[in-house]
């Protein structure tokens, strides 16, 4: 597992790149969620896998004894996955607004903001 | 000198405010200013007479052997005592000529901060300080340019000579650190003690063609020089202040300044005499084709500082102390002739030369300052003028092998020199007219004194060389040449080939001045040089450079925001693959193969779960199957965080996998069809960057986890979660005690998000509101 789980993570990685970079506003949403996962995927195996124990202190035990997993990735992927979740929400929220106000989700019918005017 | 400084940025600042406590009577407290620091330049001058330099060095970051260094020798004594012994008449003058305006506090907050940096400029013993400022008064000398801000012409010339004297600024700060560099010192005087070093250094030309290039920008050299004429926008004080007396010759300065750390060799040389004597021509015909005296002001003006750069170039002992007796010479009588044209534009309403005649019975004594000025400008004796006069045409036939062409020049322009002296201080005033131009204005005392003071001191100082005059330019020559030197000034030289000289000079210029009608006719037969001339170069390379901003700008920031992620993207990879490729890790999986047979049945069931899943993803064409395989893969993460020991981040995945999901079908319902948007050529781009960006992530892991994790923390955790968190639950309790606080930012962040949805499905377009 600690060999294919990589692999996996890349390919997550490639799909939602490869979402982001489509004009639909959905398609984006969407891969800014798998973004989210891959990148939470990732962080965890760095952390180290650790089969068969969790992070949590047997019932008459003081110290947690070995094997036990590593409780600092996980913290971090909590706070993670709550924090991607604000996000997402407000996408999903951003693109209907847009829908409704534009009457498009192209990307591309949406950037006169960023542009400089050729000639003044 | 820190003091005389500091109060003059402090009274600059100050000014507006004095102007709204004193109205018209401001310019007392402004012109009392540079008067004080020019009695207290003379308390000191003794000892610099004396043949002692003055040095001071203010602490400022001594830790970090950065201080204020102040040095007062000969040199930036002469520039001093001009700078505020002109300042204080000029600020006398401007409470005269821009008398009720209403932004006369600014006017002289502008003045007065330009007069602290060129003080500071000349007393700079540091040559990092002396380039600030030198910027300094690049800044303020855009501001008084740009003071009539509503006109147009004001607006670009202002910019124009913000531009080009800013362009040489930085040019002369690189030079300088490099002069530092070559020299191993920024202090001043330790650099003028390693001339010899700095001339040897591999750096001394760089530093030599940057410094140049900043000094010549500065001084209005050519080909640069048409930013000066355009200043001419400026008020006439600040035309008379800066752009004829002072802020000009700081490039002269830098150049006389640095003649013993750099000068003496041949590029030196030839360079200022070549780029000074084709100034010096120029600037001298350029004056015969207009008839605005500010014009014919400016381009004699810049004729005279091309001889002040050729001077400084020749570099013989001769030829400096022309350079100094001609530079106090034309300070004095330029910034006569520039306060006169000031007067005559304020009295009648036109600065036109031809319109112009009889002034001298209605303007008295503006009249009387411009015959002298005249005079001096002439070279006539007794003026001091005709000192400076007769020691450039000594200087120049000194023997050289350009002795002649160097005698050409000086002698062209001085014959420019008197004609432009008898068609402004005789001509406008003192030549009977039929009808004399009806004033509009009455002359005022506060107008016509500075400049008769100013003129008449040209008349003292000839008469009486020897008194403070010549000592005071002997040092100034000796901190160019580096030794000591014997130095007379007189006005008498008995009869010689030299004085024949001038008189040829100002009969000819006589005879110039008589044709000078015919020569203004002329003018328009080089208005085609003039379309290949730098001043139309500069509007061209300013269009340009405008033009390629915007081009750049659109291309890099177009809009589309897949090009940012996909530069974004692309740098990230090139980056990483830079630093791995070069001296990283190399990646072993050969003895890492046997890990694959611990794969367990259940965790090949999940990875069968979600590729699958992801190439459904992209086949699908509805939104909700495609909601509802983003939810298979969330579950799916969700059952791999339960196998690897972290049920509670398995746990939150699937809670919140379920609200996306709900919110999702909940809001997306209304929503169009999928389309395919984008472009089969443009897919493949993206299909290889998004595998490129895959592999490097999938390679950065596994090169990761080749090491062992070397972490103190889990073991912390593990041993004081329970001891000192009462928690069995490790996760949480890092979450609600160890970190609480990075919990409550979180929930915090999540509130701001609730409150930006809330707002999003609250607010209703107004009409009229553009998408």
């Amino acid at each position: 597992m600690e060999l294919i789980l990589p692999f996996l993570i890349g390919i997550l990685f490639s799909a939602s790149l490869y979402l982001i970079l489509h004009r639909h506003f959905f398609k984006l949403i969407l891969g800014l969620i798998l973004f989210g996962l891959a990148t939470n995927l990732f962080l965890f195996v760095i952390g180290r896998l650790t089969r068969g124990g969790s992070a949590i202190i047997g019932q008459d035990e003081r110290v947690a004894t070995e094997p036990f997993a590593d409780p600092v990735p996980q913290a971090l992927l909590l706070t993670a996955i709550v924090i991607g979740f604000g996000i997402q929400a407000f996408a999903i929220v951003l693109i209907k607004r847009v829908y409704q106000s534009f009457g498009t989700t192209d990307l591309d019918d949406m950037n006169t903001t960023d542009q400089i005017e050729e000639k003044h | 000198m820190f003091l005389a400084i500091l109060a003059g940025f402090l009274l600059a600042f100050a000014a507006p405010m004095l102007y709204r406590w004193l109205g018209k009577w401001v310019y007392v407290p402004m012109a009392l200013l540079p008067l004080s620091i020019f009695i207290y330049l003379l308390t000191l001058a003794p000892a610099v007479l004396g043949g002692n330099n003055l040095g001071e060095v203010q602490q400022w970051a001594p830790s970090l052997n950065i201080n204020l260094h102040f040095f007062l020798d000969g040199l930036s004594l002469l520039f001093a005592l001009l700078i505020t012994g002109f300042g204080t008449l000029i600020m006398i003058y401007a409470g005269g000529y821009l008398k009720g305006h209403p932004l006369l506090g600014r006017f002289y907050l502008y003045l007065t901060l330009f007069m602290t940096a060129m003080l500071g400029l000349v007393l700079a013993g540091n040559i990092i300080s002396l380039f600030i400022f030198w910027e300094l008064t690049s800044i303020s000398s855009y501001l008084l340019i740009g003071f009539g801000h509503d006109k147009e012409t004001s607006r670009s010339s202002a910019l124009q000579a913000l531009l080009v004297t800013g362009l040489g600024g930085l040019a002369l700060m690189a030079g300088l650190i490099l002069v530092g560099m070559a020299g191993e010192t920024y202090t001043l005087s330790e650099l003028l003690e390693r001339g010899h070093v700095v001339t040897q250094h591999a750096l001394y030309l760089p530093a030599l063609v940057l410094i140049l290039l900043g000094a010549f920008t500065k001084s209005a050299q050519f080909p640069f020089h048409f930013w000066l004429p355009n200043a001419m926008a400026a008020p006439t004080p600040v035309s008379a202040y800066l752009h004829s007396a002072t802020m000009v010759k700081a490039g002269v300065y830098l150049l006389a300044r640095l003649t013993p750390v750099m000068g003496g060799t041949d590029e030196w040389q030839y360079t200022l005499m070549l780029i000074g004597g084709i100034t010096t021509i120029l600037g001298a015909l350029l004056a015969t084709q207009h008839v605005d005296l500010k014009a014919i002001l400016a381009y004699t003006t810049i004729s005279a500082l091309g001889l002040l750069v050729t001077m400084t170039g020749i570099g013989t002992a001769p030829a400096l102390e022309a350079m100094v007796v001609f530079l106090l010479a034309h300070a004095l009588y330029k910034g006569t002739f520039f306060l006169v044209a000031g007067n005559v534009d304020h009295a009648t309403g036109t600065r036109d030369l031809t319109q112009l005649t009889g002034l001298s019975g209605s303007m008295r004594f503006t009249a009387i300052a411009a015959l002298l000025a005249g005079m001096s400008m002439a070279g006539l004796l007794p003026f001091f003028g005709f000192i400076g006069k007769e020691l450039v045409y000594e200087a120049t036939l000194e023997e050289s092998p350009f002795r002649w062409m160097l005698f050409a020049v000086s002698f062209f322009s001085g014959m420019v020199f008197v004609a432009v002296a008898i068609a402004i201080g005789y001509g406008v005033f003192w030549r009977r007219a039929v009808k004399a131009t009806p004033l509009q204005h009455p002359d005022k005392a506060m107008l016509y004194l500075p400049p008769v003071i100013l003129a008449s001191t040209g008349l003292v100082f000839g008469l009486l060389p020897g008194f403070f005059v010549t000592p005071l330019l002997r040092r100034a020559a000796e901190a160019m040449l580096g030794v000591e030197q014997v130095f007379e000034l007189a006005l008498w030289h008995g009869f010689n080939l030299v004085l024949g000289l001038s008189l040829l000079t100002v009969a000819l210029g006589y005879v110039v001045y008589r044709f000078s009608n015919r020569l203004l006719s002329y003018a328009n037969r080089f208005n085609g040089i003039y379309r290949l001339g730098p001043a139309n170069l500069y509007q061209l390379s300013l269009k340009g450079f405008l033009a390629g901003a915007t081009k750049i700008t659109a291309a890099i920031q177009n809009g589309y925001l897949r090009s940012y992620i996909a530069a974004i993207i692309t740098a990230h990879i090139a980056l990483i693959v830079l630093s791995l490729w070069k001296d990283g890790p190399r990646l072993e999986l050969t003895n890492r193969l046997q890990e694959l047979s611990q794969l367990r049945m259940y965790e090949v069931v999940l990875l069968l779960m979600i590729v699958p899943a992801l190439i459904f993803l992209f086949k699908s064409r509805s939104r909700l199957t495609s909601i509802a395989v983003m939810g298979i893969i969330g579950y799916s993460m969700a059952l791999f965080y339960i196998l690897f020991g972290a049920p509670d981040v398995a746990a939150t995945q699937l809670l919140i996998e379920t609200l996306t999901v709900v919110i999702f079908v909940l809001i997306l319902h209304k929503l169009p069809a999928f389309r395919y948007l984008s472009h089969a050529s443009e897919r493949y781009k993206y299909v290889l960057l998004s595998l490129a960006f895959g592999a490097m992530m999938t390679y950065v892991i596994l090169i990761v986890k080749q090491y062992p994790l070397d972490s103190q923390l889990k073991a912390y955790y593990g041993e004081n979660s329970y001891l000192l968190g009462q928690g069995r639950n490790i996760v949480n309790v890092i979450l609600v005690d160890f970190r609480a606080l990075d919990t409550l930012g979180e929930i915090v962040v999540l509130a701001v998000a609730a409150i930006g949805i809330l707002a999003m499905l609250k607010l209703r377009m107004q009409k009229g509101d553009k998408p």
